[in-house]
């Protein structure tokens, strides 16, 4: 019997050397003769530990991390083949607090399974969900996502079935299905580690959103920042094509859904989904006026569903336990379950799913272990680099879109970045114009001429130059970014620069 | 059509063969940056006239998108990130070591051509901040140290 040991192939394990460790692996069981089966599956999403092996034993999966190359043939002297113990064992990779505390609906399958076997994905309730929606009516399979209480998770927290009714219910020749995988925001990458750890998830929820709304084509928009997520989704798409799970008559139903992988160019604006359907049809990332809708007029004048590629990942689930099994998770308003991200300075950094309504404090301390750095936490910057800064003051907010809409912040794509009592908030309030300035599409003059008179302003205030002049200066330009912006860009960066000034004064030279 | 002792495709070639696509621009430019490192000048021509668009207007999608470049990178292009998570773990400081160590700014190419060096707004990495990219590999908790023992590497690779 061969031994089953998993090293992950996510990204970030490799950054930190997983692919050095399996070669290493590989070529020391090959040279003391031992039967071992490498698979390289998705990560467990806790990447103190990472590059953290597992392998397969009676009383189930061990881990050990993290490793390095050096350490491998110590394991293997310690029979870690076995589970056998080593100063780097975990022990059962699914009892370690961290991993056991979370709800995964989305990430069920992410860190256990190979990522590109379908066999894999079927033998672990894949493609349940799509063989439940393939005997359903389409507005029933509507009715599920609208029930599920599922709200986008690519940062406006829309109402998914709303958006997927209009498709319905607007007749058209060719409807398209985009998913969003730009993911822009800096501080999050649970959609990287979903294309990379399980992209028959997104496969098979693009495949049931395009049934459901009668759309025959879909993309997916993925930015070019990703390249292992593009190799990975590719050698799905191809496997789920010879499989009959995309073509022209899917599972023998008659029905067809085909899909493409378009790689984006470094545009943050890109994952507006109006700039990026402009992308998609080979323009300029302009973003457009709305109304039309893109549910109305999207891609190339026609009806399109734009979700972001946890939305779309949500729905196998959905169609699989029901629409009430999703919405029994979370709090208020906001149902089911979210991916979050913690990074930044911070001890665990890595992906937790749970319901809606943790707070902060408790991701911070309880899974987050505190600051990487031994020192206090200053301040989080929630919902990406439009996000608002919360101090500590406010940690005890619960995970809720509702509830951090009234202490002016969002949750966005649920990305939290930390940062400790180093930290200096008029530089971060300086960046975020900055960032504004850079990525800009251009379209509104507040956002492309007054980011860049915010940064004046900011390198005049951090040099402490007429600060009873500039302060409200910097205030008047974010009245003017908020009111007079197209699109979030523009209209959100005063969502970190003014959360900065309001909670950290003394760092913009005001006596608090 | 293919030169001989040559596997690259040519420029035409990857027109050709995306130019039916809807919304065929932005793959073939990524064809060609992917074969040639670059979006040459001289390309732009053919492009538009193979999409019936206007060379003004090819030019402006290239120059837009941050990613595409109309002139030859080094050898190997250095993707730091710049973002909030990486900056939360050092960044900045990692940042000015970067430049000082090769003797360049972002946008710039070193004098051996060797290296490039770009800023990127996140690479998806932010659980192992900082963060950076040479080609398609990735690098997490890039330190000053860690950053010159991989150049030395990628430099003699
Ligand atoms: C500047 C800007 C950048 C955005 N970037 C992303 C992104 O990277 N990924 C994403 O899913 N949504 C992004 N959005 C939100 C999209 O416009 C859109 O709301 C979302 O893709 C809809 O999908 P959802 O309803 O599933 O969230 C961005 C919005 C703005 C204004
Ligand atoms: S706010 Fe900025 S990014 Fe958004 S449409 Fe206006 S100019 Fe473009
Ligand atoms: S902020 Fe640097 S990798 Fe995400």
């Amino acid at each position: 019997m061969s031994i089953t040991v998993y090293v992950p192939c996510d990204s970030s394990a490799v950054s930190l050397g997983a692919d050095l460790v399996a070669t290493a692996i590989a070529q020391i069981a090959a040279k003391r003769g031992l039967d071992i089966k490498l698979v390289r599956n998705g990560s467990r999403g806790m990447f103190w530990l990472e590059p953290l092996i597992e392998v397969a034993t009676s009383k189930g999966r061990v881990a050990y991390g993290p490793i390095q190359p050096d350490d491998v043939p110590g394991l293997f002297d310690a029979d870690f083949t076995q589970g056998g113990a080593h100063a780097l064992c975990l022990g059962l990779t699914e009892e370690l607090a961290y991993f056991k505390k979370q709800q995964r609906l989305t990430f069920a399958r992410i860190g256990k399974t190979d990522p590109i076997s379908l066999p894999d994905y079927v033998e672990n309730s894949g493609y349940r969900g799509l063989k439940n929606a393939l005997s359903m009516t389409q507005a029933d399979i509507v009715k599920a996502v609208t029930d599920s209480g599922l709200r986008g998770r690519g940062g406006a927290a829309f109402p998914t079935g709303i958006k997927w009714n209009t498709v319905l219910n607007t007749a058209s020749p060719q409807k398209y299905i985009i998913c969003n995988a730009d993911e822009g925001d800096s501080g999050t990458f649970s959609d990287r580690m979903v294309m990379e750890g399980d992209p028959f998830v997104l496969i098979e929820g693009m495949t049931i959103a395009g049934l459901a709304v009668d759309a025959t084509q879909g993309y997916i928009y993925l930015r070019i920042e990703y390249p292992h997520a593009y190799e990975v989704l590719n050698a799905a798409i191809a496997t789920a094509y010879q499989a009959g799970y995309l073509g022209d008559n899917i599972q023998g139903s008659g029905l067809t859904f085909n899909l493409e992988v378009r790689l984006g160019a470094g545009a943050y604006v890109c994952g507006e989904e109006t700039s990026l359907m402009e992308s998609l049809e080979g323009k300029r990332g302009l973003v457009r006026f709305k109304p039309p809708l893109p549910a109305i007029s999207g891609l190339f004048g026609q009806p399109t569903v734009v979700n972001n590629v946890i939305s779309l990942a949500s729905v196998p689930v959905i169609l699989d336990k029901g629409g009430d099994y999703y919405r029994d998770f979370g709090m208020g308003r906001s149902r089911g379950t979210l991916p979050v991200q913690l990074a930044g300075n911070i001890k665990r950094p890595g992906l937790v799913e749970l319901g809606f309504g943790l707070t902060l404090r408790e991701l911070l301390y309880d899974f987050g272990g505190g600051a990487a750095s031994g020192r206090p936490i200053r301040a989080v910057q929630v919902g990406g680099p439009l996000g608002a800064y919360l101090p500590e003051s406010q940690f005890d907010t619960p995970l809720d879109y509702e509830a951090f809409a009234a202490i002016w912040a969002v949750v966005g794509h649920g990305g939290i970045v930390v940062f400790d009592d180093t930290v200096n908030m008029a530089e971060m309030a300086r960046y975020s114009m900055e960032f504004c300035k850079i990525e800009s599409c251009g379209k509104c003059t507040p956002c492309r001429i007054g980011s860049t008179r915010g940064v004046e302003v900011m390198d005049d205030i951090i040099n402490g130059r007429n600060l009873d002049k500039n302060i409200p200066l910097l205030r008047d330009l974010c009245d003017t970014l908020l009111n007079g912006s197209l699109c979030a860009l523009g209209g959100m960066t005063p969502y970190p620069v003014l959360s900065a000034l309001n909670h950290f004064p003394e760092d913009f030279g005001i006596n608090a | 059509m293919t030169e001989s002792g040559t596997t690259q495709p040519t420029v035409q070639e990857i027109i050709a063969a995306l130019k039916d696509k809807p919304g065929a621009l932005l793959p073939i430019l990524h064809g060609i940056q992917d074969t040639l490192g670059y979006i040459p000048a001289d390309c732009v021509p053919d492009i538009a006239a193979e999409l019936s668009l206007s060379r003004a207007e090819v030019h402006g999608v290239i120059s837009f998108y941050h990613y595409f470049r109309d002139t030859p990178p080094g050898k190997q292009t250095i993707h730091l990130c710049r973002a909030e998570s990486c900056q939360a773990m050092g960044g900045r400081q990692l940042e000015e070591h970067v430049k000082a160590k090769l003797g360049i700014d972002f946008h710039e190419t070193t004098a051996d051509g060797k290296f490039s060096l770009e800023p990127v707004y996140c690479l998806g990495n932010c659980a192992c901040s900082p963060a950076m990219q040479i080609g398609k590999a990735i690098y997490g908790r890039v330190s000053a140290d860690s950053f010159d023992a991989t150049i030395t590497t990628e430099a003699s690779a």
